[in-house]
């Protein structure tokens, strides 16, 4: 029932994930969150089979983290992608599949640009100019064809996101109450209130 | 529905008059979503050979990596680049290895053979998902499309197109064949590859 949405702007990646825990029809807690700041330029934001989620977001965590203290230098978003859905290709063919649905959303302080990438449980990669998960995406996606610009400020961003979360509050029966948004630009990571 | 239709998309290849075309869609959904119009499935091998992975997108992905890792060694250890007949053995004997949990990926090969004269002969080439190979003379199509594929393309081709014709004829069989299809399409990427260049050409197609 995770709903995740991402959108890139100029210069920037805005990562948007609700905060529900959900056990059946319970509600467990509203406060949890669901995007891991993997490196100061990159931003993850995670969904699917609870427990798989965690595991498999802290092992990527630590092992992108582990690669910029031997290496000094940390994986560029397009380098970090790629090595994450080999981990979820490789673990696809395993005994015990990670079921875990990712979009990465980074900057590349080398060639000032943003990059956001989907990512299933598949090990399917695509770069894309937007991209949601879940439920929420039947809605979000149709909009953000409408409305998504590539050159927009981070305040016209905001505004489209918005849009994209007023509307699966609209329409969705199951639609999660509170929303964490979290930005990734030139200056790093930081989370925003909306 | 099957795991081959999961991702959507095509590809096809054909033969002209001392060149060869292969194009693809650009499609990537997960059923019927689409997530991607700008998924590119088809790869350069060597200068004068290309490779179209249709089908599961992550095993595009990992088949990508492990051609790419493996046709390094060949030209490392030969100290020659791989020639298409080569390839499409080493395409098939990959695809065999995993028999019994094979990767959902048809793939289709196209070419410029060197002859013993030093000449260059158009080679084109398909095989299934566990790497049974299929050597034509006209042309091979793979993925959801491909029943329309086969009818569109065995209307509209002929022997001996030049460069300029085939990308044509390629183009339009293609755009054809995956409008029919509800998996395929969201513009296209067509290669025609002679033996002094490739011509790589983007094309919009409908995008509903």
């Amino acid at each position: 029932m995770d709903v995740s949405f991402a959108l890139t702007g100029k210069g920037y990646v805005l990562v948007a994930a609700d905060t529900t825990a959900a056990h059946s029809i319970i509600k467990v807690k509203s406060d949890v969150d669901k995007i891991k700041e993997l490196s100061p330029h990159l931003l993850m934001a995670y969904s699917g089979e609870p427990g798989d989620t965690v595991q498999f977001a802290e092992y990527i965590e630590r092992n992108i983290r582990l690669y910029q203290i031997r290496n000094t230098y940390g994986l560029r978003p397009q380098s970090a992608a790629s090595w994450i859905r080999r981990s979820l290709a490789e673990s696809l063919r395993s005994r015990h599949p990670y079921s875990v649905n990712l979009l990465l959303g980074g900057y590349d302080v080398s060639t000032y640009t943003p990059h956001l990438y989907w990512v299933d449980y598949l090990g399917t990669l695509a770069e894309v100019p937007f991209a949601a998960h879940g439920y929420g995406s039947y809605f979000a996606l149709s909009l953000l064809d409408r409305y998504h610009d590539p050159e927009a400020s981070l305040e016209e961003g905001i505004a489209t996101l918005r849009r994209c979360i007023d509307e699966v509050a609209k329409r969705l029966v199951v639609s999660p109450g509170k929303y964490l948004v979290k930005v990734v630009d030139k200056d790093g990571t930081r989370v925003i209130e909306i | 529905m099957s795991i081959m239709q999961h991702n959507g998309g095509s590809v096809i290849a054909m033969v002209g008059k001392d060149c060869v075309a292969i194009a693809s869609d650009l499609r990537l959904g997960v059923q019927s979503l689409s997530i991607s119009s700008n998924f590119e499935k088809i790869f350069p091998v060597t200068e004068r050979l290309y490779v179209g992975f249709p089908g599961l997108a992550t095993d595009v992905t990992t088949l990508r990596e492990v051609f790419r890792y493996r046709v390094n060694m060949y030209t490392i250890k030969e100290e020659r680049a791989i020639e298409p007949t080569i390839f499409t053995q080493l395409v098939s004997s990959t695809l065999y290895e995993r028999r019994f949990g094979p990767y959902f990926i048809e793939p289709v090969i196209a070419g410029l053979q060197k002859t013993p004269s030093g000449s260059y002969e158009p080679f084109i080439a398909a095989t299934d998902l566990i790497g049974c190979i299929n050597f034509a003379k006209d042309f091979v199509v793979a993925g959801t499309a491909s029943e329309k594929l086969f009818g569109v393309a065995e209307g509209l081709w002929e022997p001996g197109l030049e460069p300029e014709d085939l990308f044509e004829t390629i183009s339009q069989t293609l755009m054809n064949a995956v409008d029919r299809d509800a998996f395929s399409g969201w513009g296209a990427i067509v290669h025609v590859i002679t033996k002094d260049k490739v011509i790589t050409r983007k094309l919009k197609g409908r995008m509903d």
